[in-house]
């Protein structure tokens, strides 16, 4: 595979990653537990979705057919989208919500940070603005995890059977495909190894601090990166591309 | 000292524009009167983020559904400041909520509205905010120092919140046939309910008159709802939107529009609880709540765990 063809290909698969978590996101927006987490949500949200719009321009730039991030938000089938599956789980009860949060920023964090090292332009310059946000996301979801595992009895068990639920789709994240593998000997981007080794050590921290067990299971969905999708994905992109796909012809600035 | 030379010396204080702060002498009936309005402000704010959200995931462009987003949570940042400033008054945001929850306190009824079409974003863009804007403006003025200042951080962000409103439906009059026929469906289902957002016409507001004398208030309903007309019709013309009023016309000597009669009783049916959506936002801000109360006390006994470690 070439590297033109591999890039486009990351940029997709991140890009995806980061609409559809936003998306989830959003689903909270004015129903949150307080008007402070509503607006630390929102933040969140609002850096994945910006982060979305950059990944799948350049994409698109990549593609070389003149679509742009709206193009393929917006048009692409649900065997088209190559998002994990963590991202596009529903979000439950707020435990659920901060459970597949915390799994995804600390991989997102340990990520960007191999990849500030970056030999493409773009990306380098990508990953040196996004850790800032993502640090804080990290901040963020691990501070509720430990607050909900180290608070009430209540808090403490729904943390603890959401951690156990979402755990299966945190494997995906670790997987080297061929655009990867590609990538990765061009120094353009990270090890995972090292980047997993770094993800497991947070981890740990953190549930120990929040009086968590890790999860023993060991078995790993896959599919997402493949365009092979739990149910739930549909449903997301029904909503999203409704009025592009009402309106074809329509312009919506 | 009597009560009666302190009447005296705070009018005298609001008079010349003096701003009355917190631990200032104040009349009660200005402390409550006060509450009542900066709690049923900050309950609109929070209550308004539902209709908006309602088309968050369904944002028709990466760029927009940004921009909602952003604005749906100036309104919770809104909501933030304003229960702060009631706090300074010594009420209790908890208190405050609870009343909202109960049904007890009141919103703006605006939001009793449905957002049916992606142009109802743009319509409460453009009019629900553009209404609480001349109030607002009128508000960063206010005798009450933390409720003026609040306001003047709130006017600039929704300044930005009219202005992404107007876009929208500026956007969607130079569309498509439908996209055009889009917009002018929601100016014709949201005009007359912006114009109630004044409330009522001065001859029917008693309690105005206080406000005005207490320089809460600046100016009466009927002059704020002249004013935003007066803007108003102007940009729907310039975009190619007809106003949903047959009597609307220019009065050359008056120097404004005339309009026609607005539909009272729709407006206290709608207070009263009869809007079409007053069950609904009430519901959900209670679900939110409700929901929400494990994980506001998880953070509480936390938070307590850590004083203790921290004291031991």
């Amino acid at each position: 595979m070439d590297v033109k063809e591999a890039l486009k290909i990351f940029a997709l698969n991140h890009g995806d990653d980061a609409l559809v978590l936003s998306h989830r996101i959003t689903e909270w927006c004015g129903h949150g537990p307080e008007l402070e987490e509503d607006i630390a949500l929102s933040n969140v949200g609002l850096d994945l979705l910006g982060q979305a719009q950059s990944l799948l321009n350049y994409a698109g730039e990549l593609g070389g057919e003149g679509k742009n991030a709206d193009d393929l938000a917006y048009r692409r089938r649900e065997r088209e989208f190559t998002s994990l599956l963590l991202v596009e789980q529903p979000n439950g009860n707020y435990a659920n919500t901060i459970a597949r949060q915390f799994f995804y920023d600390t991989f997102h964090y340990y990520f960007l940070q191999g990849l500030k090292n970056s030999q493409d332009e773009f990306l380098k310059g990508f990953a040196e603005k996004s850790i800032k946000e993502v640090a804080y996301h990290l901040r963020h979801s691990s501070k509720w995890v430990i607050i909900f595992g180290d608070g009430t009895d209540e808090s403490h068990q729904k943390i603890q059977e959401a951690v156990e639920q979402i755990w299966k789709y945190t494997g995906e994240m670790f997987e080297v495909s061929e655009a990867y593998s590609t990538l990765q000997k061009a120094n353009i981007l990270p090890n995972l190894d090292e980047v997993k080794s770094n993800y497991q050590t947070k981890i740990s921290e953190v549930l120990a601090e929040a009086k968590l067990k890790i999860p023993e299971g060991t078995f790993m969905s896959t599919g997402g990166r493949n365009g092979i999708h739990t149910e739930n994905l549909g449903y997301m992109l029904t909503e999203m591309q409704y009025l592009v796909r009402t309106y074809p012809d329509a312009n919506w600035d | 000292m009597d009560e009666n030379i302190l009447l005296e010396n705070f009018q005298k204080k609001v008079d010349a524009e003096i701003k009355v702060e917190p631990k200032d002498w104040m009349p009660e009936k200005y402390r409550k009167t006060l509450i009542r309005q900066i709690s049923q402000h900050a309950h609109s704010e929070v209550v308004g983020m539902l209709p908006e959200a309602n088309w968050l995931t369904r944002a028709p462009s990466l760029r927009r559904k940004m921009i909602l987003l952003a604005k749906i949570q100036d309104e919770a940042g809104h909501g933030l400041y304003l229960y702060s400033s009631a706090e300074t008054l010594g009420a209790d945001r908890q208190d405050l909520i609870e009343e909202l929850l109960s049904g007890k306190a009141k919103y703006s009824s605006i939001f009793n509205y449905p957002t049916l079409t992606w142009a109802d974003i743009g319509a409460v863009g453009w009019l629900v905010d553009g209404a609480a804007i001349m109030n607002q403006v009128m508000l960063t003025r206010a005798s009450y120092g933390p409720y003026a200042r609040a306001m003047v951080r709130i006017c600039k962000e929704e300044s930005f919140h009219q202005r992404q409103g107007f876009e929208i439906v500026a956007n969607l009059a130079n569309g498509t046939p439908e996209q055009k026929e889009m917009a002018q469906d929601a100016l014709n289902r949201w005009w007359w309910p912006s114009l109630m957002m004044f409330g009522p016409t001065d001859d029917n507001s008693p309690n105005s008159a206080l406000s005005m004398k207490w320089k809460i208030k600046r100016k009466s309903n009927d002059e704020l709802r002249q004013d935003f007309i007066d803007r108003t019709v102007q940009q729907a013309e310039a975009i190619g939107l007809t106003v949903p009023d047959k009597d609307l016309k220019w009065n050359e000597e008056k120097g404004h529009y005339d309009f026609g009669t607005i539909n009272w009783d729709e407006f206290f049916e709608v207070i009263k609880g009869n809007g079409p959506c007053n069950q609904e936002r009430l519901s959900a801000r209670q679900e939110a709540y409700n929901k929400g109360s494990w994980v506001r006390e998880a953070a509480k006994a936390y938070a307590a765990k850590k004083q203790v470690s921290k004291a031991a």
